[in-house]
């Protein structure tokens, strides 16, 4: 034989310059990037993008919202997975799986975001000879996939404080990248949300699940409200100014809570700004919304109810002091309570009865109509990872927290339209007196819990790691107690630590 | 040149020995004895001449006789028992056992473990120090882990090299059979010959880190035909239960602390579900051959079919092999060809192995039919639906189920040796042969299933197939030198080695006929090529003093053209003490032999093709992802290494054979050091550095330290009383000694989880740890000895108790292995057994961790399950997956068989009809602390284990 005969590549994988031949290339190249937010991997639910992680665990959704609901008030996990026991106890340890998997999958997607952006400079684009309006087009995808680098670099920056830092110029090797610091990686994520500010689609111009200038200026508003926290300097002014053009971009709030969180949430939905998309067929994953639903109910739930007839695993529900934000855990008066259950209190975190179950996630419609699911269990809800109500309270939380640009007045209105829709009727509506920036915290347990913001809401307040606020087995004692300050942050993975020879650990850990 | 020369050759005991080679070398003249012992050399003239007679177990005899015409010579042969003058197979080649300086152990047909034996690895378990076979199961024709030293790698293979008659098995199965060496019928087996250290591997480079297992079957004989048809029926019974509450048990527990309405689930049946999917499993194992020579043409040709149950209900393998072999000579024995063809047609149904653990779990006190939509099997509903968090009915399981594989294969291969007629010291050997397979499945569960429910049933199939091509070409010159008391021994050669696969897809239905999952590609195809040369030089001095030494260099297409080539050199020196003059009188001492080695091997097995490249693959149909109202596919780049090259072990080995009165006492004693470096290891990389987190690059070193020592002792040696023991021991430890870039101590990587939770990791990879060590909480006990329910140990002191006080506590692999064999021999009756003993390897009861708790017995999700008996001892309410109290020692002593056999003999005073009949148990028993079904566990990891079975069989053995 020849030793050229020794050269063979695979039959069905192909190269970046194959992936890359046309603008259909690029299209579909921009959608793996916003897949990897609604898979654990492009072959479906049983493969892992996250070295090490079980695929069930390794979807972008499930992952930060256990790291930011499961460490808090709103939830706890009666599974001993893991890692599990710990984030319930607020005693995570520097090896946590969940939190490997989130800072992982961040990055993944921070990395594949890179990829894109150097296949798609100018000079790659004429070397492939697309021009003109495919080049115009393409354009708008660099802005898409950078806005999805600074989303992800937020996650980081909230979580994480100090990460490993990449762009498109750290190519694919085995060079271990610097760390930045979280003052540097907010001015980074500032800069490039405002540098593409005009460079994507217009508001509400995009097609459905692709972001755009709301998505952008949401992003920045919830940046600028957490500014005091990431970097010590408050920006509630910029939070006012952000919040406010998303409000102003043509959004409305959808008649019914309830149908932003079951099937119905794709139609004449005008609040939702940007979704995770699910397929229980077509984009199978035992994370995200089938993780939702899943694991806040058991078999005997009624799962057919739910959409999942073969689901229920007996996971998550929530500590006393959600439902305790509601004058009654029923739903009766604000709706928004969704809860299922007879026994608020948790006095066993093993028991999946201590507490209530959070039934707010469903798949199916309004009506009550399942979407088709391959296996009975994988659901198709989509989640909204922005919508407008959030906008409405960063905008009185910022206003009350001292930010110029707005109004109390104003503020008022807003917090009054989503009590108006809580209720059915204005038996809810507050004055402007009761609107303390305290007020913002409760408000935004019941207007948005489980949808991944308490841990940075309770972090903002001050409330997430000292003793002036306390939910069961918070410290790892059943009364609550305080734990270290230096919790406010999630440590640097030791898995990375150890193979970074750059990085800093966490003060504390 | 009218002489002729005749004559008998006979055994110690008078008895004629047919078959036994006899030679005139410096005449190139050979023949071998006919049935009833006699040859027959023509054309000599007269004068002296050296007859070199030999026959397999018996010591080689060289006789000078004067030919004066017709001339009559009888020979008698002591039988060796130490057989030094036994020719062994080795890489390229045969060596005389007493010259081998590798080491290299080699286990005969006699040998061979006996009952029914339906895979080829598992005849030598037990038999040969050092090398572990582990059985997966006691599926009908279940693979094994087969382990030489313990296996040098962490994330690339640690399976040894299979060389079958020459042909080197690439490990590609065509799946759809339970284990490819399944097609490989153990009847058609002549020897196995093991290599272990480098000095014998290295031959083979980059395929010979975990050791070589040359494999030879029957060859043709010589003369007028002999059949033998030999027949195997077996009954497998189940040797042990795992333990688990009775009805009663749990109908008394949920009485005394459950609530009304758990208590009203209780059924007042008294069902033991194990019972229920285990039954006694018939099998019938038989073959016949008949060989002999063909107008000078030794041939053997042989057919076998096996047909096997399974303990668990359905399992079923049917098996036809069969095989041709011809060894025909010509242009006056200077041209060898050797022909081998074997063929295997496998038929299997396989039982849902699910109702292993379903069995364990499931409520004994309901019934196993219930009257309902789901095929009239008892299921716990919600509502009109199975409830999704119950175990379903391990009886329907299978029953309604239907997983049917076929698989063929054959292997064959072609050898020409010619020896040069000018120059007949050098030979040209060219070796052509094939390994091709096919495998087809299909799996159908009906609608009405309930371990189907949510996809109304189903129906998928699967295809595959293999096709591996090899050519081997060497030119071996071997010359005596008398002059300086000298052999030189020199060959030199070239391979080419094409493995390929191809995976073939097929839509997956529901039972309504109606698409589930459409595959992306209609198949894929991964194939892998080797390009070899190699040499070996071996220089004997005085018949006392060998060195050898062995090159090999390979370049494999698994790594980019930078990073091809692979060297891996071995040198052995040899020190045969017993020839030495002081000893050459000695009356005790009959063998005794030093030996030095040490050598380079590779390892690339294990990991893909096409890890080097930089390559985009696509999404599947599951992948998809909606934007707009479209769902799109897209390409996704995977994690690569450009700089993926071999891993290297270096293996430092010293030994001693060893033999006395005369080789009634023998054995070997060696002692080994493996260091590997470059592993290729699965490994943390900066995150953000690739498109994974996780990387199989080479990075890290591991080293092997080991001793194993063999005694082979024949007690008692006489006319009708003989009884032979062997003994063997082996030492092993691995440990990982770095896994970074940067070396760090802390640093380890997943190796293995458990069953229950998700994505629980019990084994790591771990820096100064056994490969695969368990990672796990330290329990706190109460006064009385039980263990306190999420109680830890905070080791760390650092007030909380989380993962960062997990700590290393003992791994799978056994510290010795112990192998024991004896055989007694009255007459015409023969009494054997095997015996085998692991000592230091520990087991994670993962049955008493998954269901052994209040949570799982009277489950939150409304029903009943079972639980193993160990809750009585914990009374856990929760599953405490990560406990140190799971771990269990199970060191163990196994009589893997015992048999009788009798002899008949001739049967009829004027044919040569023999009988033989054979009565064996296998699985005799077991003796262990440990309590769970079966201590035996490469995984260490004790998650319903498909139960060996004890096996009962009658053999029949007639010759003609």
């Amino acid at each position: 034989c020849k030793k050229s005969d020794l050269t063979l590549t695979p039959t069905n994988d192909v190269t970046a310059d194959i992936v890359y031949a046309n603008p259909t290339g690029y299209k579909n190249s921009l959608v793996k990037l916003y897949a990897t937010f609604g898979l654990t991997s492009p072959t479906g639910s049983d493969a892992s993008d996250i070295g090490g992680l079980d695929p069930g665990f390794a979807d972008f959704l499930r992952l930060f919202w256990t790291s930011q609901e499961l460490t808090t008030d709103e939830a706890i996990c009666a599974w001993g997975d893991t890692g599990i026991p710990e984030l319930d106890q607020s005693t995570w340890s520097v090896d946590n799986q969940f939190l490997r998997g989130l800072y992982s999958k961040s990055i993944l997607q921070i990395t594949l975001a890179n990829e894109f952006l150097r296949e798609s400079t100018p000079e790659k684009l004429a070397s492939r000879n697309i021009t003109g309006a495919d080049a115009t087009a393409i354009a708008k995808y660099r802005a898409e996939a950078r806005f999805l680098r600074a989303f992800q670099y937020w996650v980081l920056l909230d979580g994480f404080g100090n990460p490993p830092f990449v762009t498109e110029n750290d190519l694919i090797g085995k060079t271990a990248p610097k760390q930045i610091t979280r003052s540097a990686l907010f001015t980074y994520v500032e800069s490039e949300l405002k540098a593409i500010e005009t460079e994507l689609p217009a508001v509400k111009t995009n097609e459905y699940g692709r972001a755009d200038q709301g998505a952008d200026w949401a992003l920045l508003a919830r940046l600028y409200l957490n500014a005091q926290v990431y970097t010590g300097t408050a920006k509630y002014t910029e939070a006012i100014t952000y919040a406010s053009k998303v409000i102003n971009g043509g959004y409305a709030l959808k008649a019914n809570y309830a149908d932003l969180f079951n099937l119905d949430n794709t139609v004449n939905n005008n609040e939702t700004i940007l979704t995770i998309n699910f397929d229980g067929s077509k984009g199978t994953n035992f994370g995200g919304t089938t993780f939702l639903i899943n694991a806040a109910i058991s078999g005997d739930m009624n799962p057919t109810s739910f959409g999942v007839p073969n689901g229920g695993w007996l996971g998550n529900r929530t500590r006393q002091n959600l439902p305790a934000l509601f004058p009654d855990p029923n739903g009766t008066q604000d709706k928004r309570g969704i809860f299922f259950g007879t026994k608020a209190t948790v006095d066993a975190i093993g028991t999946f009865t201590d507490g209530l179950a959070v039934t707010k996630f469903k798949n199916v419609t309004a009506a009550g109509v399942a979407a088709p699911s391959l296996n009975g269990t994988f659901s198709s809800l989509d989640f909204p990872l922005f919508r407008l109500a959030e906008q409405y309270l960063i905008y009185g939380e910022a206003v009350a927290r001292g930010g110029a640009g707005g109004s109390a007045a104003q503020a008022l209105t807003y917090v009054n339209a989503l009590r108006t829709r809580a209720y059915g009727n204005a038996n809810g509506n507050l004055t402007a007196a009761a609107l303390t920036t305290d007020f913002y915290l409760n408000e935004r347990g019941r207007e948005l819990y489980w949808e991944g913001h308490r841990r940075t809401d309770l972090v903002r307040f001050g409330k997430f790691t000292d003793g002036s606020y306390l939910w069961p087995f918070k410290g790892g004692t059943k009364a609550g107690a305080a734990i270290p300050a230096y919790r406010n942050l999630y440590p640097i993975p030791a898995a990375d630590m150890i193979a970074n020879p750059n990085l800093v650990q966490n003060t504390g850990y | 040149q009218t002489g002729t020369l005749s004559g008998k050759v006979v055994d110690e005991t008078g008895l004629p020995l047919p078959g036994a080679s006899v030679q005139i070398k410096s005449l190139n003249k050979s023949t071998s004895t006919d049935l009833t012992g006699n040859y027959r050399i023509t054309g000599l003239s007269n004068g002296s001449v050296t007859l070199s007679i030999s026959f397999v177990g018996y010591s080689t005899l060289e006789q000078v006789v004067a030919v004066q015409g017709n001339t009559t010579a009888n020979i008698n042969l002591k039988p060796d028992a130490q057989k030094l003058n036994e020719v062994v197979v080795i890489g390229y080649g045969t060596a005389q056992k007493k010259d081998l300086t590798g080491s290299i152990t080699t286990v005969g047909s006699k040998d061979f473990q006996k009952g029914t034996i339906t895979t080829p690895e598992q005849l030598i378990q037990g038999k040969i120090a050092g090398v572990n076979v582990t059985s997966n199961g006691g599926a009908p024709g279940a693979g094994s882990v087969i382990r030489i030293r313990g296996g040098a790698s962490l994330n690339a293979s640690n399976d040894p090299l299979i060389v079958v008659d020459g042909v080197p098995l690439s490990g590609n199965g065509p799946g759809n059979v339970a284990n490819p060496l399944t097609l490989i019928n153990p009847n058609d087996i002549e020897t196995f010959t093991v290599l272990k250290d480098a000095n014998a591997t290295a031959i083979y480079g980059s395929r010979a880190s975990n050791g070589v297992v040359l494999i030879t079957t029957k060859k043709g004989g010589s003369g007028a035909p002999v059949i033998n048809f030999s027949t195997n029926n077996s009954i497998g019974t189940i040797a042990k239960k795992v333990s688990v509450l009775s009805a009663d048990q749990i109908r008394a527990y949920v009485n005394a602390n459950g609530t009304a309405v758990q208590k009203g689930y209780l059924g007042s049946s008294n069902t033991d579900w194990q019972d229920e999917i285990y039954q006694n499993a018939f099998s019938t194992d038989n073959s016949l051959s008949i060989s002999g020579a063909f107008h000078g043409v030794p041939y053997r040709v042989s057919g076998g079919y096996l047909d096997q149950q399974g303990l668990l209900i359905t399992d079923r393998l049917k098996r036809a092999t069969g095989s041709i072999s011809l060894s025909p000579t010509f242009f006056d024995k200077h041209l060898k060809v050797d022909l081998n063809l074997k063929g295997a047609l496998t038929d299997s149904h396989f039982a849902n192995n699910g109702a292993v653990g379903s069995a364990i779990q499931f409520d004994p006190t309901q019934s196993v039919t219930a009257t309902n939509a789901f095929g009239n099997y008892f299921e716990w509903m919600q509502g009109a639906l199975p409830n999704p968090n119950a175990p379903r009915n391990p009886v329907a399981l299978v029953r309604l189920q239907d997983n049917n594989g076929n698989a063929a294969r054959s292997i064959g291969n072609i050898r020409f040796d010619y020896s040069f007629h000018f120059l007949p010291e050098l030979h040209a050997n060219l070796n052509l042969g094939y390994d091709v397979s096919k495998g087809y499945g299909q799996v159908r569960v009906p609608q009405y299933a309930a371990q189907s429910y949510s996809t109304q049933g189903s129906y998928t199939q699967s295809l595959a197939t293999t096709s591996d091509k090899i050519s081997e070409f060497y030119l071996n010159y071997a010359k005596n030198v008398e002059s300086i008391d000298s052999r030189f021994d020199v060959t030199a050669g070239y391979g080419y080695y094409d493995n390929g696969k191809t995976d073939f897809f097929t839509p997956s239905y529901r039972a309504t006929g109606q698409l589930q999952v459409q595959p992306t590609f209609p198949n894929n195809t991964l194939r892998n090529k080797l390009l070899s040369y190699y040499g070996r030089f071996i220089y004997t001095l005085s018949n006392k003093y060998i060195l050898s030494g062995t090159m090999r260099a390979d370049a494999s297409s698994k790594f980019s053209e930078e990073n091809r080539w692979g060297y891996f050199p071995s040198v052995g020196l040899t020190w045969r003490v017993i020839g030495e003059n002081f000893l050459k009188d000695s009356k005790v001492l009959s063998d005794l032999k030093l030996r030095l080695s040490y050598g380079q091997t590779g390892n690339k097995d294990g990991i893909g093709d096409y890890d080097y490249i930089a390559k985009y693959y696509a999404s599947s149909t599951t992948g998809q992802y909606q934007i707009g109202n479209q769902f799109y596919n897209y390409y996704a780049p995977a994690a690569y290494d450009p700089d993926l090259k071999w891993e290297s072990t270096t293996t430092y080995n010293a030994g001693i054979d060893y033999g006395f009165l005369q080789g009634r006492i023998y054995g070997a004693i060696d002692a080994y050091y493996k260091k590997t470096k470059d592993l290729l290891s699965t490994i943390n990389i900066p995150v953000g550095t690739n498109f994974n987190n996780l990387l199989t690059t080479n990075v890290g070193n591991m080293e092997v330290k080991g001793a194993e020592g063999s005694i082979n002792f024949q007690a008692i040696k006489s006319a009708d009383v003989n009884w032979d023991f062997g003994f063997n021991v082996a030492y092993n430890k691995r440990k990982v000694t770095n896994l970074t870039l940067n070396p760090d101590p802390g640093s380890k990587v997943g190796a293995g989880n458990i069953t229950g939770g998700t994505g629980i990791t019990l084994k790591y990879n771990a820096v100064n740890q056994i490969p695969g060590s368990f990672f796990v909480y330290k329990q706190v006990y109460d006064g009385n000895g039980k263990p306190l329910e999420g109680v830890y140990e905070d080791l760390n002191n650092d007030g909380v108790i989380n993962t960062s006080d997990q700590y290393f506590y003992k791994a799978p692999d056994p510290n010795f292995t112990f192998g024991f064999n004896s055989s007694f021999n009255y007459k015409k009756w023969t009494l054997s057994t095997v015996l085998r003993a692991n000592i230091g390897n520990y087991v994670y009861d993962n049955v008493s961790s998954n269901f052994g708790t209040r949570a799982n017995l009277m489950s939150s999700a409304g029903l009943i399950n079972n639980a193993g008996v160990d809750f009585l001892n914990t009374n856990f309410q929760n599953s405490q997956f990560l406990s140190d109290y799971y771990i269990k020692n199970a060191s163990f002593l196994k009589m893997d068989n015992v048999g009788i056999g009798y002899d008949a003999g001739k049967i009829f005073r004027n044919k040569a009809t023999t009988l033989r009949i054979t009565g064996n148990v296998q699985n005799v028993f077991v003796i262990s602390k440990y309590k769970g079904i079966d201590p035996e566990l490469t995984s260490g990891i004790d998650n319903t284990l498909y139960p060996r079975p004890r096996t009962y069989t009658l053999g029949l053995n007639v010759g003609f």
